[in-house]
């Protein structure tokens, strides 16, 4: 079909339509109408009230590296003190802080966030839509993210910041042993940020099952896709246990209630249960996404498909389905009955076998393909070798007896830092490697790329394999220091000395972003030649994303008609396809099999999202200052809000045009 | 080919009834709320299990009140489904009649519950089951609040004259979670009123 002039059709029937197709070539009158609809206000205005989800997705990886560089400075001010025996570089007290601080910036500000960030820039560039589908909502949850993570630092220059360990253990955390607002700030700002990953979970699960070009059925989606999917489903169920213990504890420390407080009938054990039954499900929300990235990208390079794509589907959610089941193996050691042990123990090691279907899918992805040795390369088989580590690690402690052992040792530290920056962290750097073209539209250095990977490798490895000798010889975790006739002063040296090779192998990547924000060379639009859709677009994509919807044939839309064995010719459509451009609009589809089923009318920018999250987190800091009316004023002021957004408008198909004939003779362009 | 043929009816467009986003995401809301309430009897029942103490400490409690305010909670829950359902028929006049009672029957529960608190013996501080109480009726309570914010929300727009037979999906989003909160509360009123009957046997 040649191109239409989608501008005639100005009176339409408001409420259906079949929607045009056609294309919209690039340069065209028609498209800089499109990009006039979809553009956001230049300057403060919006700044503060863009909803585009690439501009959502790079604030988040931003605060996220901030986060992951804050977190990384107090980890080395802990391996200075714990370079040698009987040092006093830092107070216990001060120990406690840098600990805890580190813990849940790097597991709650970094890990997540940098994920959602990735996501949320990438989803609808992956399933050729042109927002998530609750676009306003991407913008609370960022701002929520934000200002919890500003909450959780308020207390930290006044030198009270949480001090109990991410996992915030009570009788430690409760109002005996801890008086000051330490834990309180600890406590509200899980709470605010809980809100924030809440609400990030529910556009992700609603987009997948809506906002899918037409044909992408549910089985040709990117692995990264069902990796965030998964997460998001887990943290509808899991977010909840974790806000209710913090809420919990803030009554008991606060109020004066009696939940975790062993002289009135109270259960400290009741708070490990809830803290667990969350942690378990978020250790592989902070990876499995991450392992999607790695599915998604490691193909490009090795030249061919994804081996096994089903199978790696349902092992991630296989890993999150019994991810439920195991959380009392974080609790082996406080005097459960037997047969629990027995249980969970069991069931924590068939845990591993979905991840190992993964592993040996990447495996065979790679040995199958022909490998180009490109810096993304060098960091997802980095990776998978660090996972094995990582995951070896964990079956060891899922054994009871061995876990008797190893339970409260340096070896558990080991394992959580070679699955969390094995599984995460390089992952996350591969991505960038891979997607900063994407997303500014130029090459990272590949000389300082592969610098960047082998000193991180080289760093990790040598910082965090001697721990497991620290913890098999018996060194505690969370000790401020140790006397030096208990044979830890080499491990413990060696470990100081790999932490700092490997913040310098991060500087290094660093310093390759900022450069190559300035002096990359150019790319085009696939300069990987990769096979997914987001590379079909411009770098950086324009922010309409697609001009018009594509209709998708196949998992690897741009290698269409070049995989060996594969009979059918290119059928994914990328020129020709619906317009959709009476205001800003996109389409929804089936869950299962991708039908268009409804054009679906996005919101313009709006500084709403802004307001709530903000009026909500000044909420958060009146129950921390106790000021009640401040509160409830707060409060007013959020619904207030709220009301506002939720307003029905006529523009996007909310409410009848029947009232209002004026409006609808204007092809529905009211309020 | 499954979608992949230009379509040729129709679509509705914008925010269509179950087609709407907002639909989708306002059930995804309710799992993670009920996920939460699911959470909240976990640790009544655990506590309750690991304690010692009599349970509940001042005996067994009343079920007059307590039942006449779940019939009263259930029967707003029906005369929102009503008024829902007269919109879905064309009567806009007559379904602004059905949220207005299930507001008055929403607030009335609201005020019973008060009371019951107020005639409460214990605080949320004198005691682990005073603690346990107060939270979870006090969870709930909120959540009947925010409801009866939504439907005042709903009943203004109704009135406003924003929805007919065809458009009407925040009255569909917000029913729901109306609905919702209800059910949440028999699991509430079963475990806090009706589980200490089944306890002492
Ligand atoms: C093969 C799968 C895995 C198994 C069987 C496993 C098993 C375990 C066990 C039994 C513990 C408790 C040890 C103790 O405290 O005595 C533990 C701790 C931990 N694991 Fe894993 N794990 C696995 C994968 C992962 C992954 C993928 C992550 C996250 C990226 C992770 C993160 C952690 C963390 C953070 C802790 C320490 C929690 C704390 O601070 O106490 N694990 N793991
Ligand atoms: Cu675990």
């Amino acid at each position: 079909m040649a191109a239409i002039d989608a501008t005639r059709h100005r009176i339409d029937p408001p409420l259906e339509r079949i929607p045009e197709v056609g294309r919209i070539p690039a340069g065209s009158p028609i498209e800089a109408r499109l990009e006039k609809i979809w553009e956001t206000a230049p300057g403060w205005r919006g700044w503060l009230s863009t909803v585009d989800h690439k501009t959502i997705g790079v604030r988040y990886l931003v605060t996220a590296f901030l986060f992951l560089v804050i977190g990384g400075i107090e980890a080395l001010f802990l391996r200075i003190q714990l370079a040698g025996p009987d040092m006093a570089f830092l107070t216990p007290e001060q120990y406690n802080q840098l600990f805890t601080m580190h813990g849940v910036t790097m597991i709650f500000l970094y890990a997540l966030p940098v994920l959602s960030g990735f996501s949320n820039y990438l989803w609808p560039l992956l399933l050729g839509s042109r927002d998530m589908a609750f676009p306003r909502l991407n913008a609370l949850s960022y701002w929520i993210f934000l200002f919890a993570g500003l909450f959780m630092y308020i207390s930290f220059p006044l030198g009270q910041a949480p001090n109990a360990g991410w996992f915030n253990y009570v009788p430690f955390s409760g109002p005996v042993y801890n008086t000051g607002p330490n834990i309180d700030v600890f406590a509200l700002g899980m709470v605010l940020l809980g809100i924030s990953t809440t609400v990030g979970s529910v556009n992700f699960v609603v987009t997948l099952f809506r906002m899918r070009a037409p044909g992408m059925t549910i089985n040709r989606v990117p692995i990264l896709v069902w990796g965030t999917l998964t997460a998001s489903v887990a943290n509808l169920f899991a977010i909840p246990a974790v806000s209710l213990a913090f809420f919990l504890l803030w009554l008991d420390r606060q109020i004066g209630a009696h939940f975790f407080d062993v002289a009135n009938n109270g259960q400290p054990l009741l708070w490990q249960h809830l803290f667990w039954i969350f942690g378990h499900p978020w250790v592989y929300v902070v990876v499995l996404p991450a392992m999607g990235i790695v599915s998604d990208a490691l193909p490009t390079f090795c030249r061919r498909p994804l081996v096994g794509y089903t199978a790696v589907a349902l092992a991630t959610m296989a890993t999150m389905l019994l991810g439920f089941g195991v959380w009392v193996h974080h609790m082996f050691a406080t005097g459960l009955p037997t047969v629990a042990l027995s249980i969970f123990g069991a069931a924590s090691m068939v845990i591993s076998i979905p991840s190992a279907v993964a592993v040996f899918a990447w495996i065979a992805t790679i040995w199958l393909g022909k490998p180009v040795f490109k810096t993304p390369f060098l960091f997802f088989a980095g990776f998978v070798a660090l996972f094995i580590i990582g995951g070896m690690s964990g079956v060891m402690t899922a054994a009871v007896p061995l876990d008797w052992q190893l339970n409260e040792t340096y070896f558990i530290v080991a394992h959580l830092h070679y699955v969390l920056l094995g599984i995460n962290v390089f992952p996350v750097v591969g991505a960038i490697y891979y997607w900063f073209p994407k997303f500014t539209g130029r090459m990272m250095s590949e000389k300082l790329g592969k610098w960047s990977f082998w000193t991180m490798f080289i760093g990790f490895n040598a910082g965090f394999f001697p721990m497991h000798i620290a913890g098999l010889l018996g060194m505690p975790r969370r000790i401020y220091t140790y006397p030096s006739r208990m044979g830890w002063d080499e491990v413990n040296l060696i470990t100081t000395v790999g932490s700092f090779i490997f913040a310098v192998g991060v500087l290094i990547f660093l310093v390759n972003v900022v450069l190559s924000l300035k002096r990359g060379t150019r790319a085009g639009a696939n300069p990987w030649d990769a096979p997914t859709l987001e590379w079909a677009v411009s770098s950086p994509p324009p922010a309409y994303n697609f001009a018009t919807i594509p209709t998708i044939a196949s998992r690897h839309p741009l290698w269409e008609g070049r995989i060996e064995g594969e009979k059918e010719h290119t059928r994914t459509r990328l020129e020709e396809g619906y317009l959709l451009m009476r205001g800003r609009e996109t389409l929804g589809t089936s869950p299962i099999d991708a039908k268009p089923v409804v054009i679906l009318k996005m919101p313009e920018d709006s500084y709403t999202p802004f307001l709530v999250g903000l009026f909500v987190s000044l909420l958060f800091v009146g129950l921390l200052l106790h000021s009640w009316t401040f509160t409830a004023l707060m409060a007013a002021l959020s619904c207030a809000a709220l009301s506002v957004w939720m307003w029905p408008r006529r523009n996007l198909g909310q409410r009848t045009a029947r009232h209002d004939p004026a409006s609808a003779r204007r092809g529905g362009k009211g309020p | 080919m499954s979608g992949t043929a230009p379509v040729v009816t129709p679509l509705p467009v914008g925010s269509a009834g179950k087609l709407s986003g907002g639909w989708w995401g306002v059930i995804a809301l309710i799992v993670t709320e009920a996920s939460l309430f699911g959470y909240l009897l976990f640790t009544y029942f655990y506590l309750a299990a690991q304690t010692g103490q009599d349970w509940p400490p001042t005996g067994l409690p009343g079920l007059l009140i307590p039942g006449i305010n779940t019939i009263i909670l259930l029967a707003s829950s029906a005369a929102f489904w009503a008024g829902e359902r007269r919109i879905r028929q064309g009567g806009v006049r007559s379904s602004i009649f059905g949220f207005i009672a299930a507001i008055a029957l929403g607030s009335a529960f609201v005020a019973i519950q008060l009371l019951e608190w107020k005639n409460k013996t214990f605080s949320i501080n004198s005691d682990l089951y005073g603690s346990l109480y107060f939270t979870i009726t006090g969870f709930h309570l909120c959540h009947v609040i925010i409801g009866l914010g939504v439907l005042l929300l709903l009943l203004a727009w109704t009135m406003m004259g924003y929805f007919d037979h065809k458009r009407h999906v925040a009255i569909t989003i917000g029913g729901v979670y109306w609905h919702f909160v209800d059910v949440v509360w028999l699991f509430v009123f079963s475990a806090l009123y009706l589980s200490p009957y089944l306890q002492r046997g």
